[in-house]
């Protein structure tokens, strides 16, 4: 049972992540390798506070998001001002010198050793322990990044977000601050991604630089692309598919060694059979409406 | 109909690696004018279109907008201040409805300000309620309101032009820079859009028209300017122009 809990508390996670890169990567089409970057200032800003200075979670969390904002416009406004593959490549190494800091500034962030010992959440008096208070937690934060990921796209605001997308130039002829709504969105999604990055060090009460890799950000590109990019449910179901599957090889007997392998060759066989077969990912974007025609024509695009 | 300057355009200057695109191009553009610009390929016209609306830096030279000075300020910004254009080669968003195009051309949504969604969600809504009504009436006065919520991709060629134009109009734009509007369409839909740019000066627009197809050009426009190696060779009425030597060699050539 816990076990199973276990799983739904890392779906949350990771339902947490893709949407927030799906905000990117999906609707405004940036993509970026740097979201385990956000991901983990998250988890070691709010790890560092409760440890060093002993604040209290809200305010770890507050501070975390904040952080990782500001992170957000720090890689965003110098790599935004690049294009596509170029830009894949500025977030990549921006990825890189996150991880190299947290590896390596020893006597802050305990370098490879990690920061054991997180303490667990309390709010208002109540302290968050066990699987099921930790999964309703996890549960309120997945529904709060979807209600503010969904108002952001289905306002005018995400209709530039998706314009941009598809056409730099004709958003510009119609007088929107392209840029702008760049470094905005590309700040929110580090934001949000600084949420799951807090619960998951709340909840392992134990991180360490290998959790923030740029594996790991492929990993949530996956989840967004398998789901479906530009649909919010689609980066739901693609975190339930991506987590859960792995587990299942565990069912199978193999050992531990080999699973972990399978693993990586699971997710790679994936993600190239749906860039093959169904770039739209399990949930395209018009999945729920604009009719057949609509559905048609982006499929013939596709 | 107002009069006056709305639109000059002094001294410009652009070359590209040795080509001289605008060759110290001046012009004026009065309210509510329709102007035509002809001119082979590569006489500049397009690039023209380019640097007024801030995609293209200039070389040298201004251009200003109701007296104001816009020359280097980003295309956005210019879009804002009240020129709205098409492309060439027919950008839209095709893979969004033909009604999101529309409403993206609105200038001035709240909606559009992130803050404006989360904490003054009402006034936002109800503009866009608003400019949702709006963008029905210009669709329907296209006469393509039935496919509103198509993909603008399956729209006929003819359509997406007339869509550009349209979007162009939600703008609120006071100057219309059209390119090529009608090339490459069949005679009813050209008959459909010359339509709506002559009525353009009765809702106090201005027009700058590039378009190949003379006949068009005699249709709606009341002056002509022809270009040609980024020059201005000839000036006047449709067919002073047309009957120019000056013209009918540079089209020769």
């Amino acid at each position: 049972m816990e076990y199973f809990l276990h799983i739904l508390i890392l779906i949350g996670i990771y339902t947490i992540l893709s949407i927030s890169l799906n905000l990117l990567a999906g609707y405004t089409g940036i993509l970026s390798v740097a979201h385990a970057a956000f991901y983990g200032v998250g988890a070691y800003v709010a790890a560092l506070m409760a440890l060093k200075l002993h604040t209290p979670f809200p305010l770890n969390l507050f501070l975390a998001i904040g952080a990782a904002t500001l992170f957000g416009a720090v890689v965003g406004i110098p790599s935004l001002r690049i294009k596509d593959d170029y830009f894949v490549i500025a977030t990549f190494a921006f990825q890189i010198i996150t991880f190299s800091l947290l590896n390596n500034l020893v006597s802050f962030t305990g370098g490879p050793m990690g920061l054991p010992g997180i303490p667990q959440p309390v709010i208002f008096g109540f302290t968050v322990s066990g699987h099921i208070p930790f999964l309703i937690l996890t549960f309120i934060f997945c529904v709060l990044t979807f209600w503010i990921a969904n108002r952001i796209v289905a306002s005018p605001f995400g209709r530039v977000l998706k314009a941009i997308r598809e056409d730099e130039v004709f958003a510009q002829a119609c007088g929107k601050d392209v840029s702008a709504y760049k470094v905005t969105i590309f700040m929110i999604g580090a934001g949000l991604a600084a949420i799951a990055g807090v619960l998951y060090a709340t909840y392992i009460s134990f991180i360490d630089p290998t959790s923030f890799t740029v594996m790991e950000s492929i990993f949530i590109i996956s989840i967004v692309i398998i789901g479906g990019a530009g649909n919010l449910w689609g980066s739901v179901v693609g975190a339930a598919v991506l987590v859960t599957l792995p587990e299942l090889l565990r069912f199978v007997g193999l050992p531990n060694s080999v699973a972990a392998n399978i693993r990586q060759i699971l997710y790679g066989g994936l993600l190239v059979a749906f860039m093959l077969w169904r770039p739209r990912g399990f949930i395209g974007e018009y999945a729920f409406g604009r009719g057949n025609k609509a559905e048609g024509s982006r499929q013939k695009a596709a | 109909m107002k009069t006056g300057t709305l639109l000059s355009i002094e001294n410009l200057n652009k070359h590209f690696d040795g080509i001289k695109a605008l060759d110290d191009f001046s012009c004026s553009v009065g309210r509510g004018e329709i102007l035509g610009l002809i001119g082979p390929n590569g006489a500049g016209k397009s690039t023209l279109f380019n640097v007024v609306t801030g995609f293209i830096p200039r070389d040298s030279g201004a251009v200003y907008l109701k007296g104001q000075n816009i020359t280097g300020k980003p295309p956005y910004k210019i879009t804002q201040g009240g020129i709205a254009r098409t492309f060439q080669n027919l950008r839209l968003l095709r893979q969004m409805t033909v009604l999101e195009n529309v409403l993206l051309s609105y200038k001035n949504q709240p909606g559009e300000r992130l803050g404006n969604i989360f904490l003054k969600r009402k006034k936002s809504d109800e503009v866009e309620a608003v400019n949702g009504v709006l963008a029905m009436l210009l669709l329907s006065q296209a006469g393509i309101s039935s496919k509103a919520h198509d993909m603008a991709s399956d729209l006929s060629y003819g359509e997406q032009k007339l869509l550009s134009v349209v979007c162009c109009l939600a703008s609120g734009a006071e100057l219309l820079l059209l390119d090529e509007p009608v090339s490459g369409l069949n005679p009813v839909m050209i008959d459909t859009i010359l339509a709506l740019i002559k009525k353009l000066p009765e809702e106090s627009k201005t027009v700058i028209l590039i378009e190949h197809n003379m006949d068009a050009v005699a249709e709606v426009c009341s002056r002509v300017i022809a270009m040609d190696a980024g020059q201005k060779i000839c000036e006047g009425t449709p067919a002073e122009v047309r009957n120019d030597p000056r013209v009918i060699e540079s089209y020769l050539d």
